[in-house]
């Protein structure tokens, strides 16, 4: 399993990968690996009104990886401040891929999950 | 470029409503017609702004039913969908029509049919406009509002209570408009006691889901008198975009479509902020009234609360915000609301809108999509 940001040959990244960099223009031949990597929490919300298929409460993060110069959006597990250190834990299905209006095979339903360090 | 005028304006009641998206549309396009005397085979476009009636209640191709069931045949027909902001999209697409010379006479129709849903299903509706890498986690147009707020009071070290001081002022707007969802004036203990939606916002930051239609009617400025005397002028109009993934924004409380399209807008116009006398912002959440009204450069980054505190955005403050009671307490039928906007500022600019009339002869309306990932700001004045 990994969690990749796209890399552009100017040094660009961004979580999800794009077909070109959103900063440069330039195609993306690169990966990062994520996974093992610290965040901090940049901010957080809990959500009590959640679309079907989707657990509730459901605590939520912008985090910005401390090595890496990018963000990415997550669920979280446990509790939560600005400010506070994480690291991502893979999860088979952050969702119910059945109960909402995407078309299940249209994406990916695994990913990762932030909890404190 | 082809001076354009808006020479009639309507909106149907907003909330819950019987019938389905053609129905409302209809009501909003016939009440349009109707109040400027105009028949509508007499319509060389007719745009339908919407963002998701297929999704809703499986109807698609919604143009094409409006014109045959108007009497509209023969006219082009385009559907605008740029999701929340689809009537600030199909301002821009009517203004174009007759700017180009492409079209004389233009009717813009905005309308969602949306209350047969649970909130649940709803939420799933809107929630489809974001990346896959969004949408597995379960994140909502809400819980983007949460996290913004919680930045932005942490940014700038702005009080919770400024945010239900949106609501409250949003509110009691909403009693003196005939047509909004809730006409109902709350306190600002009651919107901080409200149950919790998403950390930190709870209930009264957020909008309702509404089912709704509106309409405006467009034409070359120098015909305009032959239809009537209260018409606008379209000063400017523009549009931009934002990032799709909204965690990939470098600041989560700074909307750039807003800036780039509030930029465009006031450069076409031959304007400034400082020259606005009324504006309806886009404030699905009430975090987004802050946001936009920094944005458009009405305040500085981190101000805008400030202005909410202590009545400058109220109906008897220097620059009123949403006298229309906003998406707050109007409601927020997706494509109906941009449109409805600019019904707002037309009745403002000539003189109809009754106990919630100011003083304004500079109207703008701004109309973000997905979380400012689309939008359009249009300018308006007064015509003759």
């Amino acid at each position: 399993m990994s969690l990749d940001a796209g890399c552009c040959p100017n040094g660009h990244l961004s979580c999800p990968p794009h077909p070109r960099c959103p900063e440069c223009g330039e195609p993306q031949p690169e990966t990062v690996d994520l996974a093992d990597e610290a965040a901090t929490v940049v901010t957080w919300t809990t959500s009590y009104a959640t679309p079907p298929g989707v657990r509730e409460p459901n605590t939520l993060a912008i985090v910005e990886f401390e090595e890496h110069d990018v963000r990415l959006l997550g669920q979280v597990d446990g509790d939560v401040e600005i400010g506070d250190r994480v690291e991502p834990t893979y999860t088979e299905e952050l969702r119910d891929p059945e109960a909402g209006i995407r078309e299940p095979a249209s994406q990916a339903w695994d990913g990762y999950r932030f909890s404190p360090s | 470029m082809t001076d354009v005028a808006i020479i009639g304006a309507s909106m149907t009641q907003f909330g819950e409503r019987g019938g389905w998206v053609c129905d409302l549309l209809a009501e909003a396009a016939t009440d349009c017609l109707d109040d400027t005397g105009v028949r509508a085979d007499a319509l060389d476009h007719l745009y339908v702004s919407n963002m998701a009636s297929g999704e809703f209640e499986g109807q698609t191709g919604v143009p094409n039913a409006l014109a045959h069931d108007i009497g509209a045949l023969g006219a082009y027909t385009q559907r605008v969908d740029q999701t929340s902001s689809s009537g600030g999209a199909g301002i821009y697409a009517a203004w174009q029509s007759i700017a180009s010379g492409a079209s004389d006479l233009t009717l813009l129709v905005g309308g969602e049919k949306m209350t047969h849903r649970t909130t649940g299903e709803a939420t799933d509706v809107i929630a489809s406009l974001t990346h896959p890498a969004e949408y597995k986690h379960g994140v909502t147009l809400p819980s983007f509002a949460g996290l913004t707020a919680r930045a932005y009071l942490d940014q700038y070290d702005a009080p919770r209570e400024a945010l239900a001081e949106v609501a409250v002022k949003n509110h009691a707007n909403g009693v003196d408009n005939p047509h909004a969802q809730f006409r109902k004036e709350i306190d600002r203990e009651t919107a901080l006691d409200s149950p919790l939606v998403a950390d930190p916002l709870r209930l009264y930051d957020f909008c309702p889901i509404t089912d709704g239609s509106a309409a405006l009617l467009f034409c070359p400025v120098d015909v305009a008198e032959e239809y009537t005397d209260d018409y606008v002028r379209v000063a400017g109009v523009a549009g931009a975009t934002d990032t799709h993934v909204v965690h990939e924004r470098p600041d989560p409380t700074r909307m750039n479509g807003v800036v780039k399209s509030g930029e465009r807008a006031f450069e076409q116009a031959g304007l400034a902020p400082e020259d606005v006398d009324v504006a309806e912002l886009h404030d699905m959440f009430t975090i987004l009234e802050f946001l936009q009204y920094e944005d458009l450069g009405f305040a500085r980054k981190g101000h805008a609360w400030e202005d909410a505190m202590d009545g400058t955005t109220a109906r008897d403050g220097d620059l009123p915000i949403n006298t229309s009671g906003g998406l707050k307490s109007k409601g927020h039928p997706l494509g109906a609301s941009g449109v409805a906007q600019g019904y707002e500022i037309y009745q403002q600019l000539t003189g109809q809108a009754g106990k919630r009339q100011v003083d304004a002869e500079v109207g703008l309306a701004c109309n973000v999509g997905g979380f400012g990932n689309c939008v359009t700001t249009a300018i308006f004045e007064v015509g003759a």
